[in-house]
């Protein structure tokens, strides 16, 4: 089998609130190959954010170590993390972070020239119009809809040809027709494009869409399981977006 | 390079949204104010400088009070230089044939008068050796070079003589005794009378026709001179140091290097003074790019972050901003300049009548100087904040709520106090202004934000009506600590204006006012003893009583205690002027009005001769070092008298009335050569009834200090108005810092109004509000303001001037009034956009 291209192990990260400290993360493990499409799912709190932070090394953990396509991130001072998120990462925001200043153009043209390309222009155009945004492309921000917003964003982060892609709640701020529409685009470059797509999301369609969903609950990892093992899942309506609701039926519950 | 390229388009996107405008104009207004004040005193001491050689009409000026010997003349030819005499001396000039008649031409200026004291300069062949004297022609008043000088029986009038007298070439002037033809009419010419501000009119003629005029008697004042000038450095040098020994007391010589020493001292005051007043505007450019910079910080956290985020390093990430605000930078100086090219010829401009010859043309050295402070200003205060930023957690991207990068407090502080430290220091060049100006700034404004803070304190006791103000008002003291630094900034500007304008002209009216009202505005100076009858018959024929003539004699100081006298050692330039040059020594039998013994004991009424010594001004003994009982030697005439000094006085000088510093009893004077002055108050200005008196005797003259006051009231005048014009900088800055403020605000203004729309307030009312605590912030400036500039003129006019103060309603009305408008219309400008957006939209995005 060949190397994973995330590894995490016993991943653990605790922060200071007041007087005690609090455990946000406990022994999180877990391996990820090229090409999966991976939902981490779980209720507000469980940790999911701070997890992909530290698989992204925009984070250090309190223990544990993290493998990004083989290079280890923990001993790893910023300016080299930030060289590996150059090459080999891409990201999807909820809220879409794009820069208000520029046009959509511009927006995807800014990882490719941070990363010194000579075609960054010529890339970027490309890129739009494969998000089907090649008349929107010197508009700003703020004349696109939360959907095109979105659709430059994708754009954006898979103009590096990035290995992997983390997706912070990629439909949290979109509607139910628009973000299914989002969850195409991401789907459908995943596939052609063999890039490794890790998203953290409430909405349960877009988890049931992943390949393996691995579940958090208090910190902890409490479900790994492969789409398919329940048929169920993909039937069932999306939740409101910051939900309580328990994760479904499989795996174990919480105590 | 793609950093450049990338930062460069950051940059446009920005610029485009309205991001920097505050920043790039608080450098523009720093450059500006330096940059003008830098330029203008540059362009004053160059002329000073470095034409200085043609203002001396030579190389070498050698001056003295009696005709210079023939030595110097021929040592001088002898070592290879070229030399030409001068006289120079004061005469009353007038047409000639129309003794007492106002002349026709001049009817337009109320100051003319029949005789007018003139400077007059008797040139020979060969003046000027360096420069040349510059002709105006008629009509069209176009200039060209004069080819040698008037010829005998004419004279070159200048354009001011020629004003008041109504001249016209072939108009026959009566100098003295002489008649004399107006052939030319000077624009300019070499050997500024005094200082590059001149004041009295100008006349040239040539040296043969001199005896005619039987002006230059013993009691005369005349300055005999020699030109001289050398074909070479080394000739100049080897004549300099011949002369040096040679030099008597009474005699002086001037060249390129010391001329004008009290010019040149003034002049650098002068512009210590511009450079320090151009320096608050600087300062507060300062707190506007901190302001701004610290806004950009907060704007940009998201983008930094996805910078870092997406890989950029932290030095990229720096690279990025920094290389943004350094072209923003180079192009706000280099707009700056170019303002202050165009402010220092508005200065050039405001002071033309006063400088007689053409400034050269603006160089770099200022330009240099004011980009370096704008970008100075640029890196030291913005700096900090584009650290901070580049250092914001990449983290940031998935987690908003994470505490934002505060700029980094020990830094900021210490880069940015480092800047303001070296820009005054700069500018100051010594530490004791520097830190006076610090001191004086800083404490202003610290005395303006408690006041302000009080303000704030008060208003909000008083009752409210209507909701914009209570809104307005709520705006204002919710931050009332950047209000009251807010007001203090405003209040120093608009302090400083009210102060050169009004204030001002409050000062002067009330010196002018408290002066007695029968105090001298004109002296008859010159008068011989064979003519002081004329002169005594011609005065109490138009006042109708006696008027007071005293005795006035020219002698040198040359021993104290017998010891002779060492003029190098006087420190106080004024003692040092004295003992080289000529007191006026006069006698008087009873102690004259406006004079009080404060040592020693007077003659009494009836004392004559020697043994009762004389009697000196308290303030110059202590000048020269003299005390009671010690002697002294005067050289008069040749011959020396020497006195103990008896008894010293404290003279009231304020009095305008005739005073001297050494005064005789009657007796050891009497044969000496005299000459008799008296002071007398005329009711206006028009003094034909003495041009027969003149005519007869025309060495006399009428000096008319009204005339003089005048004049000064004119420099005085337009000084300030050269002052007001740096301080507007000022006011401009305080307006910027507004401008920053407001903008650094911008998002929780827009959140409040969002909220206050759903709650159901019209645009109108929030207008309205914004408005309101406008309004309120600049009428309390300008409270402020004129609180203090009305206690700092009655500070000067209490301690300073030592006259009564009258404070003037206006400056309350035109402070309060003036402040309110110009920060309502600075404030509403910068939240004009507020008030128009989507209330959803905004909370959405802010909530």
């Amino acid at each position: 089998m060949s190397r994973p291209i995330l590894r995490a192990d016993a991943l653990s990260k605790t922060v200071q609130s007041g007087d005690a400290p609090l455990v946000i993360l406990d022994g999180v493990t877990f391996a990820i190959e090229g090409g999966e499409s991976v939902a981490i799912v779980g209720a507000s709190g469980s940790g999911k954010t701070t997890l992909l932070g530290l698989l992204a090394g925009l984070d250090r953990p309190t223990s544990g170590d993290i493998w990004l396509d083989g290079h280890a991130l923990s001993g790893e001072d910023e300016d080299r993390r930030a060289a590996l998120r150059q090459r080999l990462l891409g990201f999807v925001f909820q809220s879409f972070q794009l820069l208000p200043a520029l046009t959509a153009l511009e927006n995807v043209m800014l990882p490719l020239e941070l990363a010194g390309a000579d075609d960054a222009a010529a890339r970027a155009r490309a890129w739009l119009d494969r998000v089907g945004l090649a008349k929107r492309v010197h508009h700003y921000p703020r004349q696109l809809s939360g959907g095109e917003q979105q659709r430059v964003a994708i754009a954006r982060a898979f103009a590096g040809e990035p290995k992997l892609l983390m997706a912070d709640e990629p439909t949290g701020n979109l509607d139910n027709a628009t973000g299914e529409d989002v969850a195409d685009l991401m789907f459908r470059l995943n596939r052609e494009h063999g890039t490794t797509l890790v998203l953290v999301t409430h909405d349960l369609d877009l988890a049931g869409r992943c390949g393996r969903r691995l579940s958090l609950s208090a910190g902890r990892l409490v479900g790994d399981e492969k789409a398919g093992s329940d048929p169920a899942l993909h039937a069932r309506p999306a939740t409101l977006p910051g939900s309580m609701e328990s994760v479904g039926n499989v795996g174990s519950d919480p105590s | 390079m793609k950093t450049l390229a990338l930062a460069l388009r950051m940059l446009r996107r920005d610029w485009s949204a309205g991001e920097l405008r505050v920043l790039v104009a608080a450098l523009v207004l720093a450059v500006a104010s330096v940059g003008t004040v830098g330029f203008f005193t540059d362009r004053v001491k160059g002329a000073l400088t470095r034409q200085a050689n043609l203002l001396l009409g030579g190389d070498l000026l050698i001056s003295g009070d009696r005709p210079l010997p023939g030595a110097f003349a021929e040592r001088a030819r002898a070592m290879g230089l070229a030399t030409t005499p001068v006289i120079r001396f004061n005469s009353m000039v007038q047409l000639a044939g129309e003794v007492g008649v106002r002349p026709q031409n001049s009817g337009s200026d109320p100051n003319s008068s029949a005789a007018i004291l003139t400077d007059v300069k008797a040139v020979g062949a060969g003046y000027p050796l360096r420069g040349s004297v510059m002709l105006a022609d008629g009509a069209q008043g176009e200039d060209r070079v004069a080819q040698g000088i008037p010829a005998r029986g004419e004279a070159w009038a200048d354009l001011r003589l020629a004003q008041r007298l109504g001249l016209a070439k072939g108009a026959k002037l009566a100098v003295g005794e002489a008649t004399l033809t107006v052939t030319e009419i000077i624009k300019s010419e070499p050997e500024v009378a005094g200082v590059v501000f001149s004041l009295g009119p100008k006349l040239l003629l040539n040296l043969d026709d001199v005896p005619a005029t039987n002006l230059l008697q013993p009691g005369n004042r005349a300055s005999y001179r020699l030109l001289a000038a050398a074909p070479t450095e080394a000739g100049l040098e080897q004549f300099r140091q011949w002369l040096g020994g040679e030099l008597k007391p009474g005699q002086r010589m001037e060249n390129v290097r010391d001329l004008r020493p009290e010019v040149r001292q003034t002049l650098e005051r002068a512009e210590k003074f511009l450079g320090l007043a151009a320096l608050v505007a600087v300062l507060l450019a300062a707190v506007a790019v901190a302001l701004a910079a610290s806004r950009y910080l907060r704007r940009h956290l998201d983008a930094a972050a996805m910078l870092r985020c997406f890989g950029a390093t932290r030095a990229r990430a720096l690279a990025l901003f920094v290389v943004q605000f350094v072209v923003l930078g180079i192009a706000a100086c280099a707009v700056g300049v170019a303002v202050a090219l165009a402010g220092q010829e508005l200065l050039v401009y405001t002071l033309r009548a006063m400088m007689d010859a053409g400034l050269p043309a603006p160089t770099l050295g200022p330009a240099v100087a004011a980009f370096a402070t704008g970008l100075m200003l640029l890196l030291g205060f913005a700096l900090p904040p584009l650290v901070a930023l580049a250092g914001v957690p990449p983290l940031r991207v998935l987690r908003r709520d994470l505490p934002r990068p505060k700029v980094a407090g020990v830094l900021a502080y210490a880069l940015g106090a480092a800047t303001v430290a070296l820009l005054i220091g700069w500018q100051a060049r010594e530490a004791q202004a520097g830190a006076i100006m610090v001191g004086g700034v800083g404490g202003l404004l610290l005395v303006a934000a408690l006041a302000a803070w009080t303000l704030i304190a008060l208003l909000k006791r008083l009752p409210q009506r209507g909701v914009s103000w209570r809104f307005g008002l709520a705006n204002l003291t919710r931050r009332r600590f950047a209000s009251s630094l807010q007001i203090g900034a405003l209040a120093i500007g608009l302090m400083a204006l009210l102060l050169l304008t009004l204030v001002r002209g409050d000062l002067l009216a009330s010196w002018r006012a408290n002066l007695p009202p029968d105090a001298p505005n004109q002296f008859l100076v010159n008068v011989l003893p064979d003519q002081a009858d004329d002169a005594r018959a011609t005065l109490s024929q138009r006042f109708g009583r006696e008027i007071a003539f005293s005795p006035m004699v020219r002698g040198r100081l040359v021993e104290v205690n017998g010891a002779a006298l060492d003029t190098t050692k006087f420190k106080d330039a004024r003692a040092r002027r004295l003992a080289e040059r000529e007191f006026n020594l006069s006698w008087a039998s009873a102690l004259p009005g406006g004079n009080r013994v404060v040592a020693g004991r007077y003659w009494d009424a009836d004392a004559r001769g020697a043994e009762h010594g004389m009697s000196l001004e308290d303030g110059i003994a202590e000048s020269l070092g003299v005390a009671l009982g010690d002697t002294l030697t005067f050289d008069i005439a040749g011959s020396r008298t020497t006195a103990a000094v008896t008894s010293l006085r404290k003279v009231d000088w304020d009095s305008f009335r005739v005073n001297f510093f050494a005064l005789f009893p009657p007796g050891p004077l009497d044969d000496k050569p005299t000459s008799y002055i008296a002071a007398f108050r005329a009711p206006d200005a028009d003094n034909g009834w003495l041009a027969p008196l003149v005519a007869k005797h025309p060495n006399i003259l009428a000096i008319d200090v009204g005339e003089v006051m005048r004049q000064v009231q004119g420099i005085v005048d337009r000084v300030s108005r050269a002052i007001e014009f740096v301080f507007l900088f000022t006011l401009a800055g305080g307006l910027l810092v507004l401008q920053a403020a407001v903008a650094a605000t911008q998002d929780e203004r827009r959140f409040d109004a969002a909220v206050l729309r759903t709650l159901g307030a019209s645009g109108r009312q929030l207008r309205a509000a914004h408005i309101a605590e406008f309004l309120l912030l600049g009428a309390l400036a300008g409270l402020v303001a004129a609180a203090g500039a009305t206690a700092i003129g009655w500070a000067l006019a209490d301690r300073v001037f030592r006259i009564p103060f009258d404070a003037n309603p206006l400056v309350w009305l035109y402070g309060v009034a003036g402040g309110a408008i110009a920060v309502a219309i600075a404030g509403w400008l910068g939240t004009r956009s507020i008030v128009r957006q989507s209330p959803l939209a905004v909370i959405r995005q802010l909530g």
